[in-house]
C-alpha cells in the first residue's frame, strides 16, 4: 500500500450519506436478531464477552483504508476501528479494556471458538452466510462502483449494454464479485484476485479494464492508490437485488449479538454513527456518474 | 509346498492379519472418537455439507478444466526446458562456462524464492512492463512463472540423474571415439533419464497441485472457485469437494510412481527384509 493522507479528501457520494444516515430499519437481512429488548448495552454484555471486563475486536490482517488507517485499529482512526471502539464504549469497554486482534476472513468464519468477540472487516451480511456465522444488524451500507484509467474502455460508459465487452477484476468473496457475474455479466469471465491489491496490479498491468469495489473503497483506491485512476462510475444501491450491508461477525449463536446490536442502535439514534461516517467517509464534491440497474 | 514355503505362507497370513486387526483399530477409533468432539456438529457443518458438496461440486469440475489445461502445457515445457538447464550445467567446455553459471544461478534462485513470489513478479511485474494484449495475459505469464520455477527442482533431478551415471560410461564411451555432445546424447542421457523417471513423476504430481497459484494472479480456477464458494456460504465444504477432485488426479498419478519405483528397486537390489 502507499502512503495514506488523511481521509478528508475521501469520499462517498452526498446521498450515500442520506441513504444510510436514515438506515435504521436493520432488520434487511437475516442477522442475529435485533437488539430491541435491550435496555442497557453495557449490562447486557457483562459477562458475556472472551474475557471478564474486557472486549477483543477482531479486523483484517492487514486492515485497509480507508476503513482502519495506517492498519493501526486501536487509534480508532479510520471508519470501522471508530465504530469498533463506539460500539466498545457502549458495551462500557474503555481504553485498555478494548484490544485488537488480526484475523484472515476465513479465520473469522471457521468452526470452533474465536479468539475475538466480533470481527469488522466490511463482512457484507447475507442469507447464505448467515447459516454458519452470526451477524450483528448492518452498520454500514454501501453500493458498488467502477475504477478505471480515464482512457479505459470502461470510461464513459452509461448504460450495463457499455460494459459488456470489458474485462472486470474483483477481489474474492466480495459483493463486488458477485455483482459482475449477475449484474453486469460481462461477456469475458472477471479475474480473481485475494485482495485489491491483486486487483490494482492487474489494472496497471492492463490485465484487466476496471474493477468493481464498495464505493468507499473505490474512491479510496482511485484517490491514494493507484495514480491517474478514477471512479468512472457507480450503481445505484441495492442494485439487481444485491444489497451490500456490512455486518459485525461473531460466533454462530453468540449472546454477545444482542448487546451490540442495541448499542449500534444506540449510536445511530444518538447520531453518532452517522458523525462516524461524515468523519471517515466523508462526502466528494462530485459524484461518479450512476449507472442504472433495472 | 516345501515346508518353508508352508512357513513363509504362514507368517504371510499372521502379518495380514495383524495388518487388518491394527487398521480397524485405527478406523473405529477415529470413526467413534472423532464425533465425540464437543465441536463435531459444528465441524461437520461447516466441512461436509453435503448438500454444500453437491451444489458446489459441477461448478469446481467446471473450473478444474482450466487446471487441466495449464498443467498440460506446463508440464511438456517444464521437462525439456528442466533438461536443458541440467544439460548446461554438465557442459565441461571452458569456452561455455558462462552457460554452465547461469544454469547454476538460475537452479539456486528459482529453487529458492517462493513460488508464489516468482507467480507474483512474472505474472504482474512482466505484463506491467507495458505489454499490449493479449501479450499481458495472466494466463500467458502465469504458465511462465510455472515453467520457471518446476524447471529450476527437475533440472536438479536431471543433474542427479546425470551425475549418477558412472564415470566409466563416460570414458568408455569417449575411448570409442564419441565426441562430448555424442556421449552425452547417446550414453549418459538415456541411462540418466531411465533413472529419475520416479522422481520426476514426483514433480508432476506437486506440480498439479500448484497450477492453483496461478489464481492468484487472476484466473479462476478450481481452487479459486472453491474460495469463491467457500466466502459466498461461509462454508469450507467446496475446498473438500475440490480436495476429492484433485485426488481423482494425484492418487492415480502417486500409484503409477509408487509402481515405478518398485520396479526399479527390482531391478537394482534384492528383495526386501520385514
Amino acid at each position: 500500500m502507499t502512503a495514506r493522507r488523511p481521509l478528508a479528501l475521501l469520499a462517498t457520494a452526498a446521498f450515500v450519506l442520506a441513504a444510510c444516515g436514515g438506515d435504521d430499519n436493520g432488520d434487511t437481512a437475516d442477522t442475529g436478531g435485533s437488539g430491541g429488548d435491550v435496555e442497557d448495552p453495557a449490562a447486557c454484555a457483562e459477562g458475556k464477552t472472551l474475557e471478564e471486563g474486557a472486549l477483543t475486536i477482531g479486523t483484517g490482517s492487514p486492515a485497509f483504508s480507508p476503513w482502519v488507517l495506517n492498519d493501526a485499529p486501536e487509534s480508532g482512526e479510520g471508519f470501522e476501528a471508530a465504530v469498533g471502539l463506539a460500539v466498545a464504549g457502549q458495551l462500557g469497554f474503555e481504553g485498555e479494556a478494548v484490544t485488537w486482534v488480526r484475523t484472515t476472513f476465513d479465520e473469522a468464519i471457521q468452526p470452533g471458538a474465536k479468539n475475538f468477540d466480533f470481527n469488522l472487516q466490511q463482512y457484507s451480511i447475507t442469507e447464505e452466510r448467515a447459516a454458519n456465522i452470526t451477524f450483528s444488524d448492518p452498520y454500514y451500507a454501501t453500493n458498488q462502483a467502477i475504477v478505471g484509467f480515464p482512457e479505459s474502455a470502461a470510461a464513459g460508459a452509461e448504460t450495463l449494454a457499455d460494459l459488456k465487452d470489458l474485462r472486470f477484476g474483483a477481489q474474492v468473496g466480495t459483493t463486488s464479485l458477485d455483482f459482475i457475474v449477475d449484474i453486469i455479466e460481462p461477456s469475458s469471465a472477471p479475474l480473481v484476485y485475494d485482495d485489491n491489491v491483486g486487483a490494482k496490479a492487474a489494472l496497471e498491468a492492463d490485465q484487466i479494464d476496471a474493477i468493481v469495489a464498495d464505493l468507499p473503497t473505490a474512491l479510496y483506491i482511485s484517490a491514494v492508490e493507484i495514480e491517474g485512476s478514477a471512479v468512472i462510475a457507480q450503481f445505484p444501491f441495492g442494485a439487481g437485488g444485491i444489497a451490500d450491508e456490512f455486518g459485525m461477525v461473531f460466533e454462530k449463536d453468540n449472546d454477545l449479538v444482542e448487546c451490540v446490536n442495541a448499542a449500534l442502535a444506540a449510536l445511530r439514534d444518538s447520531g453518532e454513527l452517522a458523525v462516524i461516517e461524515q468523519t471517515w467517509l466523508a462526502e466528494q464534491p462530485d459524484s461518479p456518474p450512476v449507472i442504472p440497474v433495472d | 509346498m516345501t515346508r518353508r514355503q508352508q512357513y513363509e505362507r504362514r507368517q504371510r497370513r499372521r502379518s495380514a492379519g495383524i495388518a487388518a486387526v491394527s487398521t480397524a483399530v485405527v478406523v473405529a477409533a477415529v470413526v467413534l472418537l472423532v464425533p465425540l468432539a464437543p465441536r463435531w456438529d459444528r465441524v461437520k457443518a461447516s466441512f461436509f455439507d453435503g448438500a454444500q458438496f453437491r451444489d458446489s461440486f459441477p461448478r469446481l469440475l467446471d473450473a478444474f478444466v482450466l487446471d487441466l489445461k495449464i498443467f498440460a502445457w506446463t508440464a511438456p515445457a517444464i521437462l525439456v526446458f528442466g533438461m536443458l538447464v541440467a544439460i548446461a550445467r554438465n557442459v565441461r567446455s571452458p569456452a561455455l562456462f558462462p552457460l554452465r553459471a547461469f544454469a547454476a544461478v538460475y537452479t539456486d534462485v528459482f529453487r529458492g524464492v517462493p513460488v508464489i513470489l516468482t507467480m507474483y513478479l512474472v505474472g504482474f511485474g512482466v505484463p506491467g512492463l507495458g505489454m499490449p494484449r493479449p501479450w499481458n495475459s495472466p494466463l500467458l505469464w502465469g504458465s511462465v512463472a510455472l515453467i520457471l520455477a518446476y524447471s529450476a527442482y527437475v533440472a536438479e533431478v536431471f543433474r542427479s540423474g546425470i551425475e549418477g551415471v558412472h564415470e566409466s560410461q563416460r570414458a568408455g564411451a569417449r575411448s570409442l571415439g564419441l565426441s562430448s555432445s555424442q556421449t552425452m546424447r547417446h550414453v549418459v542421457m538415456p541411462q540418466a533419464v531411465r533413472r529419475v523417471v520416479p522422481p520426476l513423476m514426483n514433480d508432476l504430481v506437486s506440480l498439479q497441485k500448484d497450477v492453483a497459484l496461478v489464481s492468484l494472479i487472476g484466473p479462476v480456477e478450481i481452487l479459486r472457485q472453491a474460495g469463491i464458494e467457500k466466502a459466498k456460504f461461509a462454508n469450507f465444504t467446496p475446498y473438500v469437494a475440490a480436495a476429492v477432485i484433485f485426488l481423482a488426479v494425484t492418487v492415480p498419478l502417486t500409484r503409477l510412481t509408487d509402481h515405478l519405483l518398485a520396479r526399479q528397486r527390482r531391478r537394482t537390489s534384492a528383495t526386501a527384509v520385514r
